[in-house]
C-alpha cells in the first residue's frame, strides 16, 4: 500500500488523458470539488424548498435575503452555533465518528467523477468498481449512528437503511455491469471500468448508452435511476429516516453540526449518484447530438449555451427585482438582488466572451478554456435535471412500506436487470 | 441496563394489560427480545398527545394499548357547574377539527330535554355550515392521512381550500375553528348578505379540487399498496367495538344516523351513503372522498331551499329544563357524536356525558394493526381520523 501511494505521488507523467493523473492538478481538484460539492449543497438546499414549496402552493423562504437567497447561510450559522448534545447513553466515540463515515463516503465517490476528458481528480481504470464500494460504505455511517444512539427510533431506521441499502446495491450493480458490457462493443475491442473510459466509449460508438440496444440501455438506466434513488434514502425510499413513523430515524438524537455533516453527506451522495448515472448512461460531459450536429458552426452554437444559461438566470433575477414590492421594507432586498443580477450577468458576459473566443483559434487558450467549460457545464445540467427529479420525487409521491420496498428490490428489480444483463450480454456478442 | 431504564420500565408497567405484559419481554424469532417502542405523546404522526406503546418483534407489531389523557380538560364536570347556554361554547373545543358539528349536536340535545325545536330556516342553516364543516374536518383528514404516509402535497392543497370554508364561518359568526355558531333554539345570527352566494361559489370552486385530490392518490400506485389490505376491520368488529362513522361504513355497514334517525332537516334532503367493502384503509379513504361529494349535493339542496322565517325557536331566557334524561345523537364527520344530559330541574345539567367517536373508534386500533408493521400504525392512526380534543375531552 505505502509502495503504490509513493509510486502514485512520484508519476510526473500524464497516467491518463490530459491533466488527469497528474497529483497537481489533482490537488487543485480535490480543492475545487470539496468548494463545489458544499456550494452545490447549499444551492440544493435552497432550489429543494423553493421548487418544493412551488408545488405545494407556499412560496418558501421569503425573509432572509431577497426570494430567500441566504436562508441557507443562516441555517448554517444556525447550527454551527447550536449546543452539542451528545445523549449520555449513546455510545460517545461511535456517536461522534458516524456522521464523518457518511460524509468522506459520499466525498470520496467524487475522485472518480469526471467532469470532462481531463477534468478529473484521477481516471482509475477500477473506477466504476470503486464508485460501488465507496457509496456502499455510507450505510456504515447510518447504521452505526443508529446503533451508538442507543434508542429505538435510531435503531429502526439503521435496520431499515442498511436492509435496503444492501438490497438495492444488488439492482444497481447488475444495472451498472451492463453498461460496462456495452463498453466492450468498442473498435479496440476492450471493455473499460474507467469511468472516462466509459464516456469515451460512448463518443466512440456514437450513442449515449440509454439509447443502445433500445430499451435495453434504458431499462437498465431507469433501474439505476430507482436504485440510486433508494441508494441515498430520498423519498419515497427515505424509510431510514421517515418523519412520520420513526421522527427523524437514525438521525433523531443528533442535532447542530453533527445532523448538517448527515444532511451535507445526503446531498453530497445526491450529487455523486446522479453524476455518475449521467457518467454511464447520459454520455457524461457531452453535449447533445455530437454526432449528428458536428459541424463547426453547430460546435459555436452549443458553445454559446452556458453564456445564455447565465444570461437567462440574469434576466429572470432582473425581473423579480422589478416585481419586487414599493415599499421601502424592500430597499435592501431589491439593492441585493440587483447586485445578484449583475454578478449573474457578468459571469454571462464572461462565458460569451470566451465562447466567441475560443470560436476560431483551436489551440489557443481560449478554445481550451472553452472546451472546458462546455464539458463542465452540459455534466452539472444533466446532473441537474437528476436533482430535479428528486425534489419532484419527493412532491409527488408516498413512502413505502419497508416489506414492499423489498419486494421491489428483490422481487422486481433483480431480475429485471439479471435479465437486461442477459439480453445485453446475447445482443452485444451478436453485434460483435 | 442501568437504573434509569430499569425505572422508566416499571413506569411503562402500571399500564400494562393482560395481552401486553411488558415486564418480560419474549424471546422471538432469531433470538431476538422483542422491543417496546413508545409512540409519542410527542411524535409527528400521532395527531396531537396520543401515545401509543408499541410492542414489536423487529418491525412487526403484536400489540398495541394507547394511553390518552394528556389533553383532559374535564369538560364534563365543567358541564356541571355551567348553565346551559353557558356550557355551550365549550363542546367546540372537543372536537376542534368540526367544532360546527359538536355545537349541533349538543343544541339538539338541549332542544329536545326542553322539547323545543328549531326553525325551519334556523334548521337550513345548520345544515349547510355543519355540512361544511365535515368537508372541512374530511379536508383536514386527508391531509394529514396523506402526510403520515409520506406524500406531502396534498396537505398544502386542502389547507388552501378549507381556507375557503373556514372564511364563510368567519363572515357567519366570526370564529373560524371554535365557531359556536348554535344556540339552544336556532341560531344567534342571521346569515349575511351573500351568504348564499358564498356558499355556492365555493361549490364550484371545490369540485375540481376534490379531482386535484385524487389525482395525487386515488390511483398512485404507491398510495395504493400502502393503504389496500391495511388495517381490515369487519363490519361484525366495527359493532362489536362501537365503531362508527366512515370507519364503519367502509367496512360494508350502511349506517348513517343522517338517515337512520334524521334530525335538523336531513330528512328533506336528497343524497346517498357511500359503503365499501373490504374495510380496509383504502375504503375508508374513498368512502371519505364520495362523503365530501354527498355534502356538496346536500348543501346545494339546502341553500337553493332555504326558507325565511324566524332563526330562533320559543326558548325561555332562563333555560331550565324539566327533570329528566334525554340521549341524542348526531353524525358528527368522525361517527356517531351523542350528548347524555341529566337535568335536575336547575340551570346547570346534574350530569353530561359526551360519546365521542374519535374515542371509541380509537379502540379498534389494536385490532387493525396486530400482525402489521409500524408503518401501518402510523397508518391507520391517519385513516380513523382520531382529535385527541375529543379522546380526551
Amino acid at each position: 500500500m505505502p509502495n503504490f501511494i509513493m509510486s502514485y505521488l512520484r508519476s510526473t507523467e500524464a497516467l491518463t488523458p490530459g491533466s488527469a493523473g497528474s497529483q497537481f492538478w489533482a490537488l487543485i481538484y480535490v480543492l475545487i470539488i470539496f468548494a463545489g460539492v458544499s456550494l452545490a449543497v447549499i444551492c440544493m438546499n435552497w432550489l429543494e424548498r423553493k421548487a418544493l414549496a412551488h408545488f405545494q402552493v407556499r412560496l418558501g423562504p421569503m425573509r432572509v435575503g431577497p426570494h430567500g437567497l441566504l436562508q441557507p447561510i443562516a441555517d448554517a450559522v444556525k447550527l454551527m452555533l447550536k449546543e452539542d448534545i451528545i445523549p449520555t447513553e449513546a455510545d460517545q466515540f461511535v456517536f461522534w465518528v458516524a456522521p464523518l463515515i457518511g460524509l468522506l463516503a459520499a466525498f470520496t465517490v467524487y475522485t472518480v467523477i469526471p467532469f470532462g476528458p481531463t477534468q478529473a481528480v484521477s481516471d482509475m481504470n477500477i473506477g466504476i468498481l470503486f464508485m460501488l464500494g465507496v457509496s456502499s460504505l455510507g450505510v456504515l455511517g447510518i447504521v452505526v449512528a443508529g446503533w451508538a444512539s442507543n434508542s429505538h427510533y435510531p435503531l429502526i431506521g439503521a435496520l431499515r437503511s442498511s436492509a435496503q441499502m444492501v438490497s438495492y446495491e444488488v439492482a444497481m450493480g447488475l444495472a451498472v455491469i451492463s453498461a460496462i458490457l456495452m463498453t466492450s462493443l468498442n473498435t479496440s475491442g476492450t471493455g473499460t471500468l474507467s469511468m472516462i473510459g466509459i464516456v469515451q466509449a460512448q463518443q466512440q460508438q456514437g450513442v449515449w448508452f440509454i439509447f443502445k440496444f433500445f430499451p435495453l440501455g434504458f431499462i437498465a438506466f431507469a433501474i439505476f435511476a430507482i436504485a440510486m434513488v433508494a441508494e441515498t434514502n430520498r423519498a419515497p425510499f427515505d424509510l431510514a429516516e421517515a418523519e412520520s413513523e420513526l421522527t427523524a430515524g437514525f438521525h433523531t438524537e443528533y442535532s447542530g453540526l453533527r445532523w448538517s455533516l448527515f444532511m451535507l453527506a445526503e446531498y453530497a451522495a445526491m450529487i455523486a449518484v446522479s453524476a455518475i448515472a449521467v457518467t454511464l448512461w447520459l454520455g457524461g460531459w457531452m453535449r447533445p447530438f455530437p454526432n449528428l450536429l458536428h459541424a463547426p458552426v453547430w460546435e459555436f452554437i452549443f458553445s454559446l449555451c452556458p453564456g445564455f444559461t447565465f444570461a437567462g438566470l440574469a434576466a429572470i433575477t432582473l425581473i423579480g427585482t422589478a416585481r419586487m414590492p414599493a415599499h421601502s421594507f424592500f430597499k435592501i432586498q431589491r439593492i441585493g438582488l440587483a447586485v445578484f443580477a449583475v454578478l449573474l450577468g457578468f459571469i454571462a458576459l464572461l462565458l460569451l466572451v470566451i465562447a466567441v473566443a475560443g470560436r476560431s483559434a483551436d489551440i489557443s487558450v481560449a478554445a481550451r478554456f472553452r472546451d472546458g467549460i462546455d464539458h463542465v457545464y452540459w455534466f452539472v445540467l444533466k446532473v441537474a435535471v437528476f436533482m430535479y427529479m428528486f425534489i419532484w420525487y419527493r412532491a409527488t409521491w408516498p413512502r413505502y412500506r419497508f416489506d414492499q420496498l423489498m419486494k421491489i428490490g428483490w422481487k422486481v428489480m433483480l431480475p429485471i436487470s439479471l435479465g437486461v444483463l442477459v439480453v445485453t450480454a446475447i445482443v452485444g456478442v451478436i453485434v460483435k | 441496563m442501568n437504573d434509569r431504564a430499569k425505572e422508566n420500565k416499571n413506569d411503562l408497567s402500571i399500564h400494562s394489560l393482560s395481552n401486553l405484559d411488558l415486564e418480560a419481554p419474549e424471546k422471538t424469532y432469531l433470538d431476538s427480545n422483542e422491543l417496546i417502542l413508545n409512540m409519542g405523546p410527542q411524535h409527528p404522526a400521532t395527531h396531537g398527545v396520543l401515545r401509543v406503546i408499541l410492542k414489536l418483534d423487529g418491525e412487526k407489531v403484536l400489540g398495541t394499548e394507547c394511553v390518552i389523557g394528556y389533553l383532559h380538560r374535564g369538560v364534563e364536570k365543567i358541564a356541571e357547574n355551567r348553565t346551559y347556554s353557558m356550557f355551550n361554547p365549550y363542546v367546540d373545543r372537543m372536537d376542534y377539527v368540526a367544532a360546527v358539528s359538536n355545537g349541533l349536536g349538543y343544541c339538539e340535545a338541549v332542544e329536545k330535554l326542553l322539547n323545543v325545536e328549531a326553525p325551519p330556516r334556523a334548521k337550513y342553516i345548520r345544515v349547510i355550515l355543519t355540512e361544511l364543516n365535515r368537508i372541512a374536518s374530511h379536508q383536514l383528514w386527508l391531509g394529514t392521512h396523506a402526510l403520515d404516509i409520506g406524500a406531502m402535497t396534498p396537505l398544502f392543497y386542502t389547507f388552501r381550500d378549507r381556507e375557503e370554508i373556514l372564511k364563510i364561518f368567519e363572515k357567519y359568526c366570526g370564529a373560524r375553528l371554535t365557531t359556536h355558531a348554535f344556540r339552544i333554539g336556532g341560531c344567534q345570527y342571521e346569515t349575511y348578505a351573500g351568504f348564499e352566494k358564498d356558499v355556492k361559489n365555493f361549490l364550484t370552486f371545490f369540485a375540481p379540487k376534490i379531482d386535484e385530490y385524487e389525482a395525487l392518490l386515488t390511483t398512485n400506485r404507491i398510495w395504493l399498496e400502502r393503504t389496500k389490505n391495511v388495517g381490515v376491520i369487519s363490519g361484525a368488529d366495527c359493532i362489536a367495538l362501537g365503531v362508527t362513522g366512515p370507519v364503519l361504513r367502509a367496512s360494508g355497514v350502511k349506517w348513517d344516523l343522517r338517515k337512520a334517525q334524521p334530525y335538523a332537516a336531513y330528512s328533506e334532503f336528497d343524497f346517498e351513503i357511500p359503503t365499501g367493502e373490504n374495510g380496509d384503509t383504502y375504503d375508508r379513504y374513498m368512502v371519505r372522498m364520495i362523503e365530501m361529494w354527498q355534502s356538496m349535493r346536500i348543501i346545494e339542496q339546502a341553500v337553493n331551499g332555504l326558507p325565511e322565517g324566524p332563526i330562533m325557536g320559543k326558548v325561555p331566557k332562563v333555560i331550565k329544563p324539566p327533570v329528566g334524561e334525554i340521549y341524542h345523537s348526531i353524525e358528527a364527520p368522525k361517527g356517531e357524536l351523542g350528548y347524555f344530559i341529566v337535568s335536575d330541574g336547575s340551570t346547570q345539567p346534574y350530569r353530561l356525558r359526551v360519546r365521542p367517536p374519535s374515542f371509541v373508534n380509537l379502540q379498534a386500533l389494536d385490532v387493525m394493526v396486530r400482525g402489521m408493521l409500524v408503518a401501518d400504525v402510523v397508518a391507520v392512526i391517519g385513516t380513523l381520523d382520531i382529535v385527541l380534543g375529543e379522546v380526551d375531552r
